[in-house]
Order: structure tokens, then C-alpha cells, then sequence
């Protein structure tokens, strides 16, 4: 749940600002001149692609509290969209495509938001499930959508932005970190806004909030159509900076499972948690794999690492539920407090 | 149970003549002058309810002033809490209307309720408890939202306006309701008292022309009573709010009503001032009980 | 254009009707659980392949067929009254929504391990049932499928028999209405969820056995769940009947439609269909079959 926003004074609210400020800081910055492209092409890509995800998941879940099993089909919509787009507008700017497959995402989101308005808990949650059988189909039955391709797997288009090529991984590092940035804020914004006020009184009492004249259906749709534009935009970065491929199998059911994990583990209606989340999800099988490795040697072949990180995602997914409800977010800032009171007292 | 029916069964008008004047209309099938001219604000028209068999509410006809206080009491199971739930559209009566200002309703469109002038409280506590207490209030002000979410996003247009709005709104009213103090905690963490007074808060800055109050004090401690009866008054006379109110505790009831209701196994077996329903023995003795030694305004 | 062939749709709705009542079989795991601990489990493809998975493995290493049986019953039931006491107890009085949650962390966990303890590939599993269809009045049925559905309505009954008169079974109904009641009276709650986790797991081991032999015992398995889910929304969550009807529904309609309008669509619409149809259904009747409509209390 949202932490409480406590009166603070003004110097404190510079502080506020001041953590992400120099996070972006060395985001752009310092990682470039260190990051290696391992650290990009495994780590940071990833990370903020999913990151962005847990961002739109999080506003449709976490603050609107309708629970979405369906979300990779919303980085399918996204990231096909932005590619036909790319392909079959000629001259249309990569920024244009990617703009155009949020709105594709949207709308499709807003199409399978529509049980929303009839059904609630786990009957919208099965429900939501519709959309990621029915949307892989579509990708994988038409081929229209992959441009005829004979694999069904096609490359990403080279990204460029005014005539700068973002090609190479810090380069797209660069791109994706802007992107995400920027609907992050977005999303900041939104949730501390009456919109987003509207989307927590449905969440906590959707009864209430019609009585009380919260336009429930509006508010239900517009979580929706918002939450999709997000996520459709992640499935580009996705497919664009981290995969560079575009395909269906890539979207599947455990992807969408994924996304509803980063946000359960990070923190349900925290946006900064979308990131603690996704940074555990992408890290954790890393150092599963060489630690398994290391304590098993040959023993630790793919097989068991795939089956040993699913076991353990499940685990932790079951631990935080119990132990850490509120998610890392949570668990981060009662360790600061902390922390800042130990050195208080020194 | 059964003897008081029987004493109780007759037409409530016959027991309470002062209220002749608002029965006759809702016997005669009355035209809109004759309801301007007893200047009712809020009627009932023969509503009745059950569910599955079971009645909740039978033939209920009643009729609330513009500007008064009306109180609606009955022992637990009697119909009250139903009859606000039809009032506000939760539920949808099998039979009769209800009447608010020129307008006529079989079901009340529930998500019109706050255009219509009407804001409640809930007999359980309905805040939103992820929000803070002064979100809460201002959400009581969403039905009057025309900004975009855009526009609140980006603060362009109207969403600036509104939102410096809705601050000096719920401002004014957590002052009015002692809340200031507690207005950036989450709703979820205050005590139950307080949570109640939230409610209140919530419902009144939404500036509601009739305010129905479920149980408003149910489960406070006799100081929070007495500052929570001050505050139903206040809001009844400074903005000339119409309300109807719930409430099992006798004493505040007489103290703050101007016209009192009494519902039993769903019907309505009184109707009248406080005086009329204090003073009537049959009343006294069937339902108010020990009760009647507060009667006269002293409150319990 | 006389030329509508009944015979053969008779063939695909009793085809439909029969792989129905498979999904029904699923779908009562779900609800028994749901109807007593007021938690979807999605954990319950996940057992039905653990289920499978073990006895298969056991079978071939060459314990006998009974006995791989009961040693694999013994072990869901260990396996549910685990999960009872580990992952659901601590999480008393979450909300709904957290527990389905963890049941999904728990379907990983599940999965993972199975595949971990019998390795990932491909079993043929054999009932002893040839699969020789028989002709019924010149319509062609599946002897399995038959067999299957004869096994599942068997034990569908048999639940639904338990549920209704036995003991525990009155506790089961008791819990499942209300909790706080259930308590007053001195039902020991924890001692019926375990019995509960322990009835699911023999539940997941029939159901897996069933879909093992018709599907191979591999891990697409546990996706079993993703076709008794509609099922769910279609019957409601805590109906017996409403899983039953809703598997016949979904079952029949899938089938008719695959064959009949399937080719319109290029194919492959299983995946979706069946949520299609529940969707559908719930827009006009919200409620679902049989399952009641709460008055919303505020």
C-alpha cells in the first residue's frame, strides 16, 4: 500500500527530489563510461523494459486494483504495433511508431478492460487471461503481422531518432532510459492526481466510491487504456533495445506472470517498486546460474537451472506475500529509516 | 414483538396529527405544487423490499423537510439501514418511488446520487484506506471533476483551478471538523472515532443538499458523541443541510431531530416530533423502554 | 444445401460433451478448495502434473501399478497438507487476491520441483484402455474418452455424495458458508483445510492420470488449469453442479466450434475459445450458471 505522505518541510522536499535526481544523474552519466556490455545487454536492458512493465502493471493493479493475468499480451500489441508501423508507414519517425503502438496497446487494452465493468476479483483476473491466449493466436496465426516472415521471427528495426542512430548497447541504453524516464513521471504524476485518487477509492471500496460520485466505470477504463499504453511501450523497448527480435513465443503466459511478480515483490501501488522488483527478477537468476554452477560444477546444466529458478521465483514470490506484504520497497525504506536513526545517534 | 404490532398496527397519522399536512400528500397522489408547497425535499412513496422472501421494508411512506433533521429509528433489523441503501441506490425497492426535489425514481441511478445533491455515510466505515484522510475528503468533490487526466498530468488547464479548489475545500472542512491535525495520515490508521469523523468530512464537502447519516455514532465513546452531535448540527444549521439520520442512541436522537420516524419489522409505526414520540405511551412502553427517562433533551 | 450431416455433429457434441466432463474433473479440484478456503488455487495444474509425473516415473521404474498408486497418493496428500500448513496458514485473513497470489508462486514451486525429481521429458502413460472407438446407433465414440469421463463423473459424484451427507463433509459446507460461524461452533478449521488440501491432491492425482494418458505426461501438463478456468467463470467458483455443467458447455462448444467455424479462423481457436464463450455468457448473466449473486453490503 502507498506510503503515507508525511508533512515535510521545505528543505525536506528538496530531499525528495533529490535521490532520484542523482540516481538519473549517474544513470546517465557514469554507467555509460563504466557499464560493460555484458552489464547492459543482460542487465540493464532488461531491467528497464520489465521495469516500465511493472510501471504500467502497477498502475492497473496496484493502485486501480484489477488484477491482470494478461500483460505480455499488451508488450505483444506494443511491440508488433511499432513494428508494422515502422514498416508500412513510410516516413513515419521512430518516435511516432512507438507513440502509435501505445495507443494500439490502449485500445486493446481498453477492449479487454470492458469485462471490468461487469466483473470483479478472480472472474476479471481469469478474464484478463482472454486477452494473452487470444492476442499470442492472432500474432502467431496471421502472418500479416510478422511481414509474411517464414520463421515468425523478424528483427527490430535500427533505432533512430532525428537522424542519431541509437545503435550499439549504450546507445540503447540511452534510448530506453529516456523512455522509461519520461513515462515514469508520467506515471508519478498520474497516480498522485485526482485520476489516481479515483483509481485507489475503486480499489478500496468500489461501492463506496459510486455512491460517492468516483466515476467507477470511467475510472475502471481509463486504468486500463493508460496501463496498456505502458506496457505496450515497454514491449517495445523490449523488442527494439533489449531482443532486437520481434516475435510471439517471446510473449507468452510466464511472461505475463513475470510482470505480476515484479510488481507483487517490489510493491503493489509503488511505482518506485516496479523497479526494485524488476531489478530482484532480472538479477536473481544471474547469480542463481553462477552460483549453481559454481557449487555443482557440470551437474547444473540448463535443464536444472531452469527448473532451480522457477523454484525459486516461486519461493520468493511466497515468502514476500507472507513476510514482506508491501514488497522490497517497503523492506528499502524501513532500512533506511533505520539506518539514518543509527547514525542520528552516533 | 407481536403485542406491540398489534398496538402499533394502525395508520401512523392517526396517532401523530401534526403530521396530517405531509401524510395527506402521499395519500392523495399528490401534484408537484403540493409537494413544493410542503416544501419536502426528500419522499418516499409506498417502498417496499425483500430479499427472497424475507421483507425488509413494507409500504413505506415518508417525507423528509427542506432543511430539517430527520431521524429514522427502529430496533436493529427494522428496515433503517435498507432504507437508506434504497434512498442512495444500493438497492433497488420492489415496489414504490422515490421522490427527490421535481424528480421521480423507481431505482435511483446510483452514480447520479452526488449531481443529485445527496452525499452518505456508511453504518461500517466505507473510507478508502489507502488514501490519506485529506484525500479521502476530496474525493467526496470527484463527482464535480471535468479535467482530463491529461490535464491533471501535465497541470495545464483546468486541473489547476480544480485542484486548488478541492485543497481549500477539504481545508475548510477538516478545520470545521478538528481533523487538520490528522489530514496526512493514511484513513486506515485512525482510530474508529476519527474514521467516522473522516466520513462526515468526505460527505459534507461535497456540499449536499440532504445528507443521510447511518449510524453515525455507532461504537463512540460519549465525548466523541457529544462533539460529533454538535457537528451534524452545525452542518444542519450554518449550510442548511437537509438530513436524515440512523442512530440507536435515543438521547442524541431527541436532542438533534426535528421530526422522527420509528420503523418496526419493516413499517413504519410512527411518525412525529420528538415531543409527539416521546410523550406517546404505546411508543414509550413497546419500544423505548428505560430509555424514556432521558427524553426531553438531556441526551443519555 | 440439405446435405447437414446430424450424424457427425452428434459424433463432435458427444466428443465435446465427453472431454467436458475431463475438464470438469479439474475444475472441482478448484472448487472444492475455493468453496472451503475461499482460495482459487492455481496450484492445481501444478499438482495434477506432480501427480502424474510421479506416478509415471515410479511405474517405470517398475513398482507395480497399485502400489505406484498409492505411494503417489500418499504423497499429493502429504504434498496438500504441506501446502496447508506452510504457504495458507500464515497467510490467514489476507485478502482473497493475496492468496491466489502465493497459489501461483506455489504452481511454480510445484512445477519446478517435479520436473527437478523426474527429469523434463516426455512420458507415455498407459491406463490399459485401448483407445478403439464403439459404435453407438452409427455414431463412433472414443473408448477413452469414455472410460475418462465415466472415471470423472464417478468421482464428481462421489464428491459431490461426500460433500452432501458425510460427516466432514456437513463440516466442508459449514466452513464454506461461514467461517467465523464454523469456528464458533467448534469446527476445527485447520484439521478440515487439511482434509480439504489432502481430498484436492487425490482430485489432481485422478484428473492427472486421466489428461496424462490422453496428453503424455510432460510439463505442458499443468496448463490443464488454463482450461478448467473458464470453466470456473462459466459455473462459478464455488458451484459443484456449476463445474459440472460449465465443463459439459465449454467442452461441447469447443469442439462444434473448432470444427465448424474453426476454419474461418485459420485454426487453432482452442486457446481462446473457451474463455470467449465464458465471457460471453457472463456479460448477460453475471452471476454464472448456478453460482449466487451476493447482495453488495456497504
Amino acid at each position: 500500500m502507498p506510503v503515507a505522505t508525511l508533512e515535510v518541510s521545505a528543505p525536506l522536499r528538496m530531499l525528495h527530489w533529490l535521490y532520484p535526481v542523482l540516481l538519473l544523474g549517474c544513470a546517465y552519466l557514469i554507467i555509460p563510461i563504466i557499464g560493460t556490455n555484458y552489464l547492459f545487454e543482460a542487465i540493464l536492458l532488461p531491467f528497464l523494459a520489465l521495469s516500465l512493465a511493472g510501471v504500467g502493471l502497477n498502475i492497473l493493479t496496484g493502485y486501480a486494483g484489477q488484477v491482470s493475468l494478461g500483460s505480455a499480451a499488451f508488450l505483444a500489441v506494443g511491440a508488433f504495433a511499432a513494428y508494422n508501423f515502422n514498416l508500412r508507414v513510410e516516413g513515419l519517425p521512430l518516435i511516432g511508431c512507438i507513440v502509435l503502438a501505445g495507443f494500439a496497446a490502449a485500445a486493446i487494452g481498453i477492449v479487454f478492460g470492458l469485462p471490468s465493468l461487469r466483473l470483479k476479483g478472480f472472474y476479471l483476473a481469469v478474464s484478463t487471461l482472454a486477452a494473452q491466449f487470444f492476442v499470442q493466436w492472432a500474432l502467431t496465426k496471421f502472418n500479416w503481422f510478422s511481414d509474411n516472415s517464414a520463421s515468425g521471427v523478424i528483427d527490430a528495426p535500427l533505432l533512430s531518432v532525428a537522424g542519431v542512430a541509437f545503435n550499439g548497447a549504450v546507445r540503447r541504453y540511452l534510448f530506453s532510459l529516456t523512455v522509461v524516464t519520461l513515462l515514469t513521471l508520467f506515471a508519478y504524476r498520474l497516480v498522485s492526481s485526482q485520476t489516481g485518487r479515483n483509481f485507489i477509492a475503486v480499489r478500496d471500496n468500489e461501492a463506496a466510491a459510486r455512491i460517492i460520485g468516483v466515476p467507477v466505470l470511467k475510472t475502471k477504463l481509463v486504468a486500463f487504456a493508460i496501463s496498456s499504453f505502458i506496457i505496450g511501450v515497454a514491449g517495445v523497448l523490449w523488442a527494439f533495445t533489449y531482443l532486437r527480435t520481434v516475435e510471439p513465443a517471446g510473449f507468452n503466459l510466464d511472461r505475463s506472470f513475470q510482470i505480476l511478480f515484479i510488481i507483487i515483490i517490489g510493491g503493489l501501488a509503488s511505482i518506485r517498486g516496479a523497479f526494485f522488483g524488476a531489478a530482484l527478477l532480472v538479477v536473481s537468476p544471474l547469480i542463481l546460474s553462477r552460483l549453481g554452477s559454481f557449487l555443482l560444477g557440470d551437474l547444473f546444466n540448463s535443464g536444472v537451472l531452469e527448473m532451480s529458478q522457477r523454484i525459486v521465483l516461486g519461493v520468493l514470490i511466497i515468502l514476500f506475500l507472507i513476510l514482506e506484504p508491501d514488497g522490497l520497497v517497503s523492506l528499502w525504506d524501513r532500512i533506511r529509516k533505520r539506518t539514518i536513526a543509527r547514525l542520528k545517534k552516533r | 414483538m407481536n403485542s406491540m404490532n398489534r398496538v402499533l398496527g394502525g395508520p401512523a397519522t392517526a396517532y401523530f396529527p401534526a403530521d396530517v399536512a405531509a401524510e395527506r400528500w402521499e395519500l392523495d397522489g399528490p401534484g408537484e405544487e403540493a409537494y413544493a408547497a410542503a416544501d419536502i425535499a426528500l419522499g418516499l412513496e409506498g417502498v417496499s423490499l425483500s430479499f427472497g422472501g424475507v421483507v425488509a421494508l413494507e409500504n413505506i411512506d415518508l417525507a423528509v423537510r427542506r432543511g430539517e433533521i430527520k431521524a429514522i429509528i427502529g430496533p436493529n433489523g427494522a428496515g433503517k439501514s435498507s432504507l437508506i441503501n434504497i434512498i442512495s441506490g444500493v438497492y433497488r425497492p420492489d415496489h414504490g418511488r422515490v421522490r427527490m426535489a421535481a424528480n421521480r425514481f423507481t431505482s435511483v441511478p446510483t452514480q447520479k446520487l452526488a449531481h443529485l445533491g445527496i452525499a452518505r455515510t456508511f453504518q461500517n466505515l466505507a473510507l478508502f484506506k489507502g488514501l490519506s484522510v485529506v484525500d479521502n475528503v476530496i474525493s467526496g468533490r470527484a463527482y464535480k471533476v471535468r479535467s482530463t487526466f491529461l490535464g491533471q498530468v501535465l497541470g495545464v488547464g483546468r486541473s489547476r483551478s480544480e485542484e486548488a479548489d478541492v485543497h481549500g475545500r477539504a481545508t475548510k472542512v477538516l478545520n470545521f471538523l478538528n481533523l487538520t491535525h490528522v489530514s496526512h495520515r493514511l484513513a486506515g490508521s485512525l482510530p474508529y472515532g476519527l474514521q467516522k469523523r473522516v466520513e462526515l468530512a468526505r460527505a459534507l464537502v461535497a456540499e449536499p443538499a440532504i445528507l443521510l447519516l447511518d449510524e453515525p455514532m455507532a461504537g463512540m465513546t460519549e465525548p466523541e458523541k457529544a462533539e460529533m452531535t454538535e457537528f451534524v448540527r452545525a452542518a444542519n444549521r450554518e449550510h442548511g443541510t437537509t438530513i436524515v439520520l440512523i442512530e440507536h442512541d435515543i438521547g442524541v436522537v431527541m436532542e438533534l431531530s426535528d421530526n422522527i420516524a420509528v420503523l418496526d419489522y419493516g413499517r413504519k409505526i410512527a411518525d412525529g416530533t420528538p415531543e409527539e414520540i416521546g410523550s406517546d405511551q404505546r411508543v414509550i412502553d413497546a419500544y423505548l423502554g428505560i430509555a424514556a427517562e432521558n427524553i426531553g433533551g438531556e441526551g443519555i | 444445401m440439405s446435405g447437414f450431416d446430424w450424424q457427425f455433429f452428434l459424433e463432435v457434441l458427444i466428443g465435446g460433451l465427453l472431454s467436458g466432463v475431463m475438464y470438469s474433473l479439474v475444475a472441482i479440484g478448484f472448487v472444492l478448495i475455493y468453496k472451503t478456503s475461499g482460495v482459487l488455487n492455481f496450484a492445481q495444474g501444478a499438482m495434477l502434473l506432480f501427480a502424474a509425473l510421479t506416478f509415471v516415473s515410479l511405474v517405470e521404474r517398475g513398482v507395480p501399478f497399485a502400489l505406484a498408486l498409492i505411494i503417489t497418493f500418499a504423497v499429493m496428500v502429504a504434498i496438500g497438507i504441506a501446502i496447508e500448513r506452510v504457504v495458507l496458514r500464515p497467510l490467514t485473513n489476507r485478502p482473497p487476491m493475496t492468496l491466489f497470489m502465493a497459489t501461483l508462486g506455489l504452481s511454480y514451486v510445484l512445477e519446478g520441483a517435479a520436473q527437478l525429481l523426474w527429469g523434463t521429458q516426455v512420458h507415455g502413460l498407459n491406463l490399459g484402455i485401448d483407445d478403439v472407438p464403439f459404435e453407438v446407433g452409427g455414431i463412433f465414440i472414443s473408448q477413452f474418452d469414455f472410460f475418462a469421463a465415466a472415471v470423472a463423473a464417478a468421482l464428481v459424484l462421489s464428491l459431490s455424495i461426500f460433500f452432501r451427507y458425510a460427516r466432514v463433509g456437513l463440516a466442508f459446507r459449514a466452513v464454506a458458508d461461514d467461517q467465523f460461524a464454523a469456528l464458533a461452533v467448534g469446527l476445527r478449521l485447520p484439521r478440515i483445510w487439511a482434509t480439504v488440501w489432502a481430498v484436492a491432491g487425490l482430485v489432481a492425482l485422478v484428473a492427472g492420470l486421466l489428461w496424462g494418458a490422453r496428453l503424455g505426461v510432460q510439463f505442458s501438463l499443468s496448463l490443464v488449469v488454463l482450461k478448467a478456468l473458464p470453466v470456473l467463470v462459466l459455473g462459478g467458483f464455488d458451484s459443484v453442479p456449476g463445474a459440472i455443467v460449465g465443463g459439459l458447455i465449454i467442452g461441447a462448444s469447443e469442439k462444434l466450434a473448432e470444427v465448424y467455424i474453426g476454419e474461418y479462423f485459420g485454426g487453432g481457436i482452442e486457446s481462446w475459445f473457451a474463455y470467449v464463450v465464458a465471457l460471453a455468457f457472463l456479460l448477460i448473466r453475471p452471476s454464472g450458471i448456478f453460482g449466487q449473486k451476493l447482495v453488495e453490503r456497504v
